[in-house]
């Protein structure tokens, strides 16, 4: 794999920006070239978050992803707004726990995964978006499973440390399901 | 007081550009005074502003900044937060302290910024010729007041003192004038307790004097002092607005 | 050198500048840059520092005037419409030969515009920053690494010509993070000047830190000194990167973010075998004319990529002194180009589809 483009998409507080961060600080570790650029203003408050990872071997280019070789769609609104925008051949993530949509494009491959419900009876509410990067880990594998829990053990700060294995259980459940 | 025949050694030998009977080179000299006295010549920072004290920079001997209209406050700040050991003070007329520089003033005495400000308030702005200054009184005529200040189209003058004695950031607020020997002597004692403060790290002080511009009030220079007298002192009360006292706060 | 690790860009102009020596921050909330007070008000009491958040930019500006006139290495950050409110502190920074820096991290315009980025203060920066005749210095950085290793030359070059420099980012660069190696720290940089006004001591004459001239020869003669040095600049001071510029028939000229999206739209030009590089300025004040005009015979057309109507290109076209056509691709109010519609106008230029 030499590039990978991530559009991660869903509601505020969803942790959109954190799922992308993770992502980043894998790709840190292995040393491979990255950027994390979030959607930013008062449409964070509520509305809709995105967040854009780039990995590569060579610098990255731009670092907004317009045509993701994965989109991570966490609500409706996100898959709608995004999937047609998908590169042919690519993936589309779909938390299928809120999303019933079907995607009419068969160049891509859909992913359905019920992750807020997977979440929710194991305890782990709120940690759908560590199931989905359980899955896109499973899909793509950008990087080794080494360097994805360093990504997650650097993404979490030494105050909110508790919330680690959690997380890790969160990522296990994605790659199973 | 005694005569003193030479002058303080904090003023520059240059001669001052104001006007006969303006008060400024009074307030220069006093200021210069108790920089002599306290002995922080070589560590005051004068602060010019924009008015006819624009030229300050050229008359104190200590190390000077010219600062944008209005924003000596805040030039004073940023000398002060890097040199803390620094005496510092800005010298501004009432155009540029309460007019376009109010916000500073308000926020630098506000944050209690540990620097004095000498303020003169001639209700007038005099660089530019006789225009309306925040502080010019109701009915009083100016270039750009010609039928008297009209406080229904052109509000009310603003008395800095009482407005900044509420702020907790102040030290001294003291209003003061310079019309007599008895007065001058106040005068020096308000701005010499403004400079210890600032040593002693009290916080913000300012030193309002009540001033005369008899060129542009169109008066001979005594003419003025006696219009000052009569009309500024009513509505601009010399006296202390606040003063934290010489303890440890 | 540290380890590399990720920062967001604002957060990395705040280490970089700390790192720099700087220990002197005065400003105000504005987005996108906010980061960088942000992380300067938590760092800066940590480390002996100074950081404070002013009443408004004007009052931002003025506090750098004094700090710096103090002779202190200090900065200010900030977003388009607090850098506009900065005109007229910057003009009297740059009028009393005072060095500072100035990063804008710049949102879309004109009035309250919008918040996301944009490139529409080129001219701003780089010609109409305030009254008078003056520059800054101005860097435009492209990654968050750039931006870390840009701080420290911009404070180092504004004290070495003292002058204010500007690090002209934006919203995208600012709220990105990128991995980054943040440079060895230097020791802080609050060394006084001979010119500086910060107590005489008694062992020398007063200082007198101003730019009132009433005299307009002696304001002239001083201004043309101050030109003296800006020539200076401009021989010495140019800086620009190249990419794939050998060969090239079409030159694209872009900075900062817009230069990352024309770099991908260039990459996927050359694999349908279009002849095509970037010329990107890393120096908007001086602007890098030599770099440009050496193109001038080979090329056959530059492209200007912008997030504004078009204001660089004005540049270009003086630095290529009309050898060659130059053409303008731009979007503003806070679009970010895509490169798509870039790799649309090299296609176009190159004189349609293959």
């Amino acid at each position: 794999m030499s590039d990978l483009n991530v559009l991660f998409a869903g509601f505020g507080g969803q942790g959109i920006l954190f799922t992308g961060k993770v992502m980043a600080y894998a790709a840190l570790v292995e040393d491979k070239e990255l950027s994390w650029l979030p959607s930013y203003g008062p449409e964070m408050r509520g509305g809709t978050a995105s967040c854009s990872v780039c990995i590569s071997d060579k610098a990255i280019g731009s670092p907004l992803v317009v045509n993701p070789d994965v989109l991570v769609a966490m609500n409706l609104p996100s898959l709608e707004k995004y999937m047609d925008d998908v590169v042919p051949g690519g993936i589309i993530i779909v938390d299928s726990s809120i999303v019933q949509r079907e995607v009419e494009r068969e160049d891509v491959k859909v992913v359905r995964i019920d992750a807020s419900r997977i979440a929710e009876e194991n305890g782990l509410k709120g940690a759908a978006n560590m199931v989905i990067l359980g899955k896109l880990f499973k899909e793509t594998g950008f990087c080794s499973a080494e360097s994805l829990d360093l990504g997650l053990q650097k993404s979490i700060p030494p105050k909110k440390a508790a919330l680690l294995e959690n997380n890790r259980k969160a990522i296990a459940l994605g790659i199973e399901n | 007081m005694a005569i003193k025949g030479e002058k303080p050694h904090a003023l520059t030998d240059a001669p001052f550009h104001y006007c006969p009977g303006c008060t400024h080179g009074i307030v220069h000299r006093l200021v210069a005074e108790v920089i002599d006295e306290l002995g922080v010549e070589g560590r005051a920072v004068g602060i010019a502003s924009v008015g006819c004290s624009v030229f300050t920079y050229n008359y104190f001997n200590c190390d000077m900044v010219q600062a944008p209209h209005g924003r000596a406050p805040a030039v004073a700040t940023g000398v002060k937060r890097a040199r803390p050991d620094n005496v510092v003070f800005t010298y501004q007329g009432d155009g540029d302290l309460a007019a376009i520089g109010m916000g500073e003033t308000v926020h630098a005495a506000s944050r209690g910024e540990n620097i004095v400000a000498i303020f003169i308030n001639n209700a007038i702005y005099g660089m530019t010729g006789g225009q309306m200054a925040p502080t010019t009184l109701p009915g009083q005529v100016t270039q750009t007041s010609p039928y008297g200040r009209d406080v229904k189209t052109a509000g009310n003058p603003i008395r800095v003192c009482e407005l900044l004695s509420s702020l907790d950031g102040v030290a001294l607020a003291q209003r003061v004038t310079v019309d007599s020997v008895k007065n001058v002597r106040e005068a020096k004692r308000a701005i010499r307790k403004a400079f210890e403060y600032q040593i002693a790290g009290k916080g913000y002080s300012i030193v309002e004097v009540v001033s005369t511009c008899p060129t542009n009030w169109g008066m001979s220079p005594t003419d003025a002092l006696q219009w000052m007298r009569d009309n500024m002192i009513p509505y601009y009360p010399l006296g202390v607005y606040k003063d934290v006292g010489e303890g440890e706060q | 050198m540290g380890e590399k690790v990720l920062m967001k860009g604002n957060e990395a102009i705040a280490e970089a500048a700390i790192a720099a020596g700087c220990r002197h921050f005065f400003g105000y909330p504005i987005t996108p840059q906010t980061e960088v007070a942000a992380y300067m008000s938590k760092r800066m009491p940590k480390i002996d520092g100074v950081y404070l958040q002013a009443e408004s930019e004007v009052a931002s500006i003025n506090m750098v005037l004094g700090a710096g006139a103090a002779g202190v290495r200090v900065m200010t950050s900030t977003s388009s419409p607090g850098v506009s409110l900065m005109a007229e502190g910057i003009s009297y920074i740059a009028g009393s030969d005072v060095p500072c820096l100035i990063v804008n991290v710049q949102r879309g315009g004109p009035g309250l515009g919008g918040i996301q980025p944009s490139q529409a203060d080129y001219f701003q920066a780089t010609k109409s920053t305030a009254h008078g005749d003056f520059h800054m210095l101005v860097f435009a950085p492209s990654t968050v690494q750039e931006t870390v290793d840009m701080i420290s030359t911009a404070f180092d070059l504004g004290d070495k010509y003292r002058m204010p420099a500007m690090v002209l980012s934006d919203g995208m660069l600012g709220q990105m993070m990128e991995p980054v190696v943040l440079p060895d720290a230097r020791d802080p940089d609050n060394d006084s000047k001979e010119w500086a006004a910060c107590g005489h001591g008694n062992k020398r004459e007063h200082n007198v830190v101003n730019s009132l001239y009433i005299d307009p020869r002696e304001l002239e003669t001083l201004v043309r000194k101050r030109y003296e040095r800006y020539a200076e600049i401009e021989e010495n001071e140019q800086r620009a990167e190249e990419y794939l510029t050998d060969d090239a028939d079409i030159i694209v000229v872009a900075y900062g973010s817009s230069s990352r999206v024309s770099r991908s739209a260039i990459d996927m030009a050359r694999k349908q075998g279009i002849k095509v590089g970037m010329v990107r300025p890393i120096t908007l004040w001086p602007f890098p004319k030599k770099a440009l005009l050496k193109h001038a015979d080979h090329a056959k057309a530059f492209l200007s990529v912008e997030m504004s109507m078009g204001q660089m290109v004005e540049d270009i076209k003086l630095a290529v002194e009309c050898k060659v056509p130059v053409e303008f691709y731009g979007r503003t109010g806070g679009v970010i180009p895509t490169p798509n519609e870039v790799l649309e106008q090299i296609i176009r230029i190159n004189g349609g589809d293959q």
